[in-house]
C-alpha cells in the first residue's frame, strides 16, 4: 500500500488510490506516524472509499486500529452525493464521551480529605463490571431518557438547567426515535443510567498543573491549581446493542444499494433511505442516552462534594461526545454545505463565533477535553478557527492505546501498579488490580505529544494541563 | 419497529429460556473433549477465538474466551440457571459473531455470567447456517467472577471460522 507523505508540518496525506473516492489524511508527527499502526492506514483507505465522502478520510492524532473506522477517525458524507451513514463508523459505545467540572476548590484544599472523598465517589458512582445504577426505570420513562437526553436527567432532578448550553447540542438531541430501539437494546438499559461502565471508563479528580492560554483558561475558569472532575463514559448497554442491531441489519443492504464494503464493519446505509433514518433515529436516541447518563453521574458527583465540601460548587465546563454521526453545516469548497459527520474516539471542535456554542464561549472557541491516563496528565484545549478547515472542526479525543489489553496485564501488576501510583500522589480506586493492569499509563501513547501534536497541527490548542490526583476506575 | 430479539436482517433468533435441564445433553457434554480457546489482541479491545474438531466446537471455545472476559475461570461458574436460543444467518462467520452477540446481549439483560456452553450447528452449503445453543451461568458476582473488562459487542473484525491443519478455529475480536 501507498506510503503516507507529509504535505505539511504534522499533516500527512496518503494519497487516493484503487476504490478510494478521495485522500486519506492524518495529523501527527514524525514519531506518531511512525509508531502507527498498519491497519490504521489500511482502515482510512477503506472509510475513504464510501459513497458520498466528501474531502478526505481524516485521523486524529490519537489515532488507532479500530474496527472498520479508525479510532480516531473522522469523516463526512453529503446526503445529495449518496451519501451513507456507518453504524459501524459511530461504534458500539455511542456517544461515549467526557464532562469536566470545576469545584470551586483549590487541589491542596482537599489533601487532607482525599482519600476519604475518593472513597464516597468509588461508593456513590457504580462502576466496573456488574449491573445496577442509581436510577431504576420503567420502559416509559427509559423512552422519555431516549427522547430528552441530559435534559430529561435536569427536570428530574439530576443537575441544573444552566448546565444544558455546556452540553453539545444543548443536552439534547434532536431527531431521536426511540421506535427504532429494539426491546433488547431497551432491556439491557432499564437499570444502567448513572453507571460508569467499565474499561478505559473512569471518574478522576485532577488539579490544574500548567495554563497555555490565558485567555480561554479564564473564559473556561481554569487557575492553575484549581481542583476539578472529570467524567469519562458512554451509552452503556443500550448503545451497544443499538450498535450489535444495526450492523447486523445493514450488513446485508450494502450489495442491494450497490455499495462495495471493503470490510463488514462498515455496514452502512444511505442516509437518505428507511434503514438509514432508522439508524439515525436509534443512534440519536443512544447520544441521548450517554447526555443523561453523564448528567445523572455528575449530579451524584455533586452531592459527594455536598457531603465533605459545603462550599464547593461544581460548575460543568462542557461535555463533548466522541462516538456520533452528526449533521453540521460546512463549508467545502467555498460553500456551505449540509454534511454527516462521523467522528468516532475524536471530539467535534467548534472554533470561535460557532452559533452552537453557549455564548460565554462563543468569543473563544469550544472545550476540547483530551482524556489522558490515570498516571498522566489530561488536557483542556479549545476549537480554533483553523479547525474547520483542518477536518470539520475536530480533534483527538484521548491518548490513544499503543498496547493491547493482553500485553498490559503481562506486563504490569495491578497492586503494584496502585502502590507505584499512590507513592505518585495518584489514588486509584478500582474494583479490580487486573483491570487497572489493563489501563496501565504506559499503555497509552504520549498524552503530551498527541496534545502537542493536536495544537501543531491546527486542530485545537492547548489551555491547559490537568493532573491526577484521585481516579475511579470503571 | 424491530423485531422482540433485536437482531434483524440476515440473522433470525429464536428464544426459549431456563427450561428444565436434560440428561441427554449433560451426557454429551461429559463425553466431549476439554474445550480449547485464547485470548490474542487487538489494539484497544480483545479478540477471542476457539479451536476444535468440529465449527461447533470452535464456537464453544470462543464462548469460553468470551467469558473468561467476564469470569478469570469461566469454568469455575455454576450452571445455576440454563438459557437457549437458535439464529440463523448465511455464513458461518456471521453465525459466530450473532451467537456471541446474542450470548453478551443475554449476559447484560439478565445480569448473568456463563461458563458452560453447548452449541449445535446445521445446515450450510445452499440452505442459511441454524445454530441451536445451551449457555448455563450463574448471576455475575464481582467478589467471585474477577472481572476485568464487560463485553460491548462481538464484531466482524479479524472475524474468521476456518479448518486450519486438522482443527477448526472461529475467532473475532470484541469491543470491550
Amino acid at each position: 500500500m501507498t506510503a503516507f507523505r507529509e504535505v505539511e508540518p504534522n499533516v500527512w496525506e496518503l494519497p487516493a488510490t484503487g476504490d478510494m473516492r478521495v485522500p486519506g489524511r492524518i495529523f501527527a508527527s514524525r514519531e506518531l506516524i511512525d509508531a502507527l499502526d498498519e491497519k490504521v492506514r489500511e482502515q482510512l483507505a477503506n472509510v475513504a472509499s464510501l459513497p458520498g465522502i466528501v474531502g478526505a478520510a481524516y485521523a486524529m492524532p490519537d489515532a488507532h486500529w479500530g474496527y472498520g473506522f479508525p479510532i480516531g477517525g473522522v469523516a463526512a458524507f453529503d446526503p445529495d452525493q449518496g451519501g451513507i451513514v456507518s453504524a459501524g463508523g459511530v461504534g458500539f459505545d455511542i456517544s461515549c464521551g467526557v464532562r469536566t467540572y470545576t469545584t470551586g476548590l483549590k487541589g491542596e484544599e482537599i489533601s487532607e480529605k482525599r482519600e476519604t472523598l475518593a472513597h464516597d465517589l468509588y461508593r456513590t458512582v457504580p462502576a466496573g463490571v456488574g449491573w445496577g445504577g442509581a436510577v431504576r426505570l420503567t420502559p416509559d420513562e427509559l423512552d422519555q431518557v431516549l427522547l430528552g437526553g441530559a435534559r430529561w436527567a435536569v427536570e428530574s432532578g439530576w443537575g441544573e438547567s444552566s448546565e444544558l448550553a455546556r452540553v453539545e447540542e444543548n443536552g439534547c438531541m434532536k431527531g431521536a426515535d426511540p421506535s427504532k430501539v429494539s426491546r433488547r437494546a431497551k432491556d439491557r438499559q432499564l437499570g444502567e443510567i448513572g453507571t460508569l461502565g467499565s474499561g478505559n471508563h473512569y471518574l478522576e479528580l485532577q488539579v490544574v498543573d500548567e495554563i497555555f492560554d490565558a485567555v480561554a483558561a479564564r473564559a473556561f475558569r481554569l487557575e492553575k491549581g484549581s481542583l476539578l472532575v472529570t467524567i469519562h463514559c458512554g451509552s452503556r448497554g443500550l448503545g451497544h446493542q443499538i450498535g450489535t442491531d444495526y450492523l447486523q441489519r445493514l450488513l446485508p443492504l450494502a450489495g442491494r444499494d450497490g455499495i462495495r464494503l471493503p470490510d463488514r464493519e462498515l455496514a452502512c446505509a444511505p442516509i437518505r433511505s428507511p434503514d438509514g433514518e432508522d439508524y439515525l433515529g436509534a443512534m440519536r436516541a443512544g447520544i441521548n442516552c450517554a447526555l443523561a447518563n453523564r448528567q445523572v453521574i455528575g449530579a451524584l458527583v455533586r452531592r459527594v462534594f455536598a457531603r465533605h465540601f459545603p462550599k464547593a460548587s461544581l460548575e460543568l465546563i462542557y461535555d463533548v461526545s466522541h462516538n456520533t454521526c452528526k449533521a453540521e453545516e460546512h463549508v467545502v469548497g467555498g460553500r456551505p454545505r449540509l454534511l454527516y459527520v462521523h467522528r468516532k474516539g475524536a471530539t467535534r471542535a467548534f472554533g470561535p463565533g460557532h452559533p452552537e456554542l453557549p455564548e460565554e464561549y462563543r468569543a473563544v472557541g469550544q472545550p476540547v477535553l483530551i482524556g489522558g491516563t490515570m498516571g498522566t496528565a489530561s488536557f483542556v484545549l479549545v476549537g480554533t478557527a483553523e479547525s474547520e478547515r483542518r477536518a470539520l472542526s475536530s480533534s483527538c479525543h484521548g491518548a490513544g492505546r499503543r498496547m493491547s489489553r493482553t500485553q498490559a496485564k503481562g506486563q504490569w501488576q495491578g497492586k503494584a501498579l496502585i502502590r507505584e501510583l499512590s507513592e505518585k500522589g495518584i489514588i486509584i480506586k478500582s474494583h479490580t488490580a487486573k483491570g487497572a493492569a489493563e489501563e496501565a499509563p504506559g499503555a497509552y501513547k504520549d498524552v503530551e505529544e498527541v496534545a502537542a501534536v493536536a495544537e501543531a497541527a491546527g486542530l485545537s490548542r492547548r489551555v491547559a494541563r490537568v493532573r491526577p490526583v484521585a481516579c475511579v476506575k470503571g | 419497529m424491530m423485531d422482540a430479539g433485536g437482531i434483524a436482517g440476515m440473522i433470525r433468533v429464536h428464544h426459549t429460556a431456563r427450561l428444565p435441564f436434560e440428561g441427554g445433553w449433560a451426557a454429551r457434554l461429559r463425553a466431549e473433549a476439554r474445550v480449547k480457546f485464547e485470548q490474542f489482541e487487538h489494539g484497544a479491545d480483545v479478540g477471542v477465538r476457539g479451536f476444535g474438531s468440529t465449527p461447533a466446537e470452535a464456537f464453544r471455545g470462543a464462548a469460553h474466551a468470551l467469558f473468561a472476559l467476564l469470569a478469570e475461570s469461566p469454568s469455575s461458574v455454576r450452571p445455576a440457571v440454563e438459557e437457549r436460543f437458535e439464529l440463523e444467518a448465511t455464513g458461518l462467520e456471521e453465525l459466530l459473531v450473532a451467537y456471541l452477540n446474542e450470548l453478551i446481549s443475554l449476559s447484560d439483560t439478565k445480569h448473568l455470567v456463563f461458563g458452560d456452553f453447548e452449541v449445535e450447528i446445521r445446515g450450510g452449503a445452499a440452505s442459511a447456517w441454524r445454530l441451536s445453543a445451551r449457555a448455563r451461568g450463574e448471576p455475575f458476582d464481582p467478589e467471585r467472577h474477577e472481572s476485568t473488562v464487560q463485553p460491548k459487542g462481538a464484531t466482524y473484525t479479524a472475524v474468521r471460522v476456518a479448518k486450519e491443519a486438522d482443527r477448526w478455529l472461529a475467532q473475532c475480536v470484541v469491543d470491550v
